[in-house]
């Protein structure tokens, strides 16, 4: 048990650490790699292709074991289909994330990081996650 | 190192945890999965999250600090912006299943077709996004 909370604050720690010396952690860098017809900043197509890179090359290893090192089995999502609720989702994800540049992971280290702005971003992306729990989750049909 | 050095380090060093956490934990590292399960999911099944986030935070904080990369953030970045951003990206990700982590980093690299999907269409809203409010409308930076 212990010994699974210690390897997910190191994979954690490799994860913040990550954010911040790839400039992912600064939502200007964000916003101008999503700014395709202006200023545009390449820095996230080699951050995204050294995290793609290495999970692409090595998950296939990892996936063969019977089962990970320190749990029983493997905790993959099921749902394999592509709806309505995953592309409207992510649909709007993706505005918020062009509205502001964060994503969560972003957030929570400038949170930690003491930026002011992450104090208005993260507290009202926790609330988004409930509210949609509360009112949506119920009316969607099970897939 | 050059920037690009810096941000393909840094895409490695995410990639790396993302597999430790496969490997020993046979969990996805998707950050909003694990920030929306502290909420929804079983007690029993908090601690490790806890454990993610706090490395995520103290770590990734520390080295915020250090390097002096969170001191000339944004200012006066409006406020309400903020909060609807943060606002929508809860909702997105709880209903998408996933985020940039989930999704992107994890669910690429097992191949998912659903993971790729849901990278396309946020990347996408995420660009037009940014395109109406800079260089239509040009109210926000």
């Amino acid at each position: 048990m212990i010994t699974r909370l210690i390897s997910a604050l190191i994979a954690g720690a490799l994860f913040g650490v990550g954010l911040v010396i790839s400039r992912m952690s600064d939502p200007r860098v964000v916003l101008g790699f999503l700014d395709v017809t202006g200023a545009f900043n390449p820095a996230l197509l080699f951050v995204l292709g050294g995290a793609v890179g290495v999970t692409v090359l090595l998950f296939r290893f990892v996936l063969k074991q019977p089962k990970p090192l320190l749990d029983s089995s493997f905790h993959l999502p099921t749902n394999r289909s592509i709806d309505a609720r995953l592309l409207i989702g992510a649909g709007i994800f993706g505005v918020g994330w062009g509205l502001a540049g964060y994503c969560p992971g972003p957030a929570l280290v400038a949170l930690s990081g003491d930026v002011t702005e992450a104090f208005y971003f993260v507290p009202a992306m926790i609330v988004g996650g409930i509210l949609y729990r509360v009112f949506a989750l119920p009316w969607t049909p099970k897939p | 190192m050059t920037t690009w050095m810096l941000s393909l380090l840094g895409g490695v060093l995410i990639g790396l945890s993302a597999t430790l956490l496969m490997w020993l934990n046979g969990r996805i590292a998707g950050i909003s999965g694990i920030v929306h399960g502290l909420v929804s999911e079983p007690h029993n099944d908090s601690l490790w999250r806890i454990a993610f986030l706090l490395g995520l935070m103290i770590a990734g904080g520390i080295t915020m600090r250090l390097g002096d990369l969170g001191t000339h953030s944004r200012q006066d970045f409006p406020v309400l912006t903020l909060v609807i951003a943060g606002l929508l990206v809860g909702v997105g990700t709880r209903m998408g299943g996933g985020c940039t982590s989930g999704h992107g980093v994890c669910g690429l690299g097992r191949l998912s077709l659903r993971s790729l999907a849901a990278v396309v269409t946020f990347v996408a809203t995420a660009m037009a996004t940014v395109f109406i409010f800079r260089h239509v409308f040009g109210v926000l930076p």
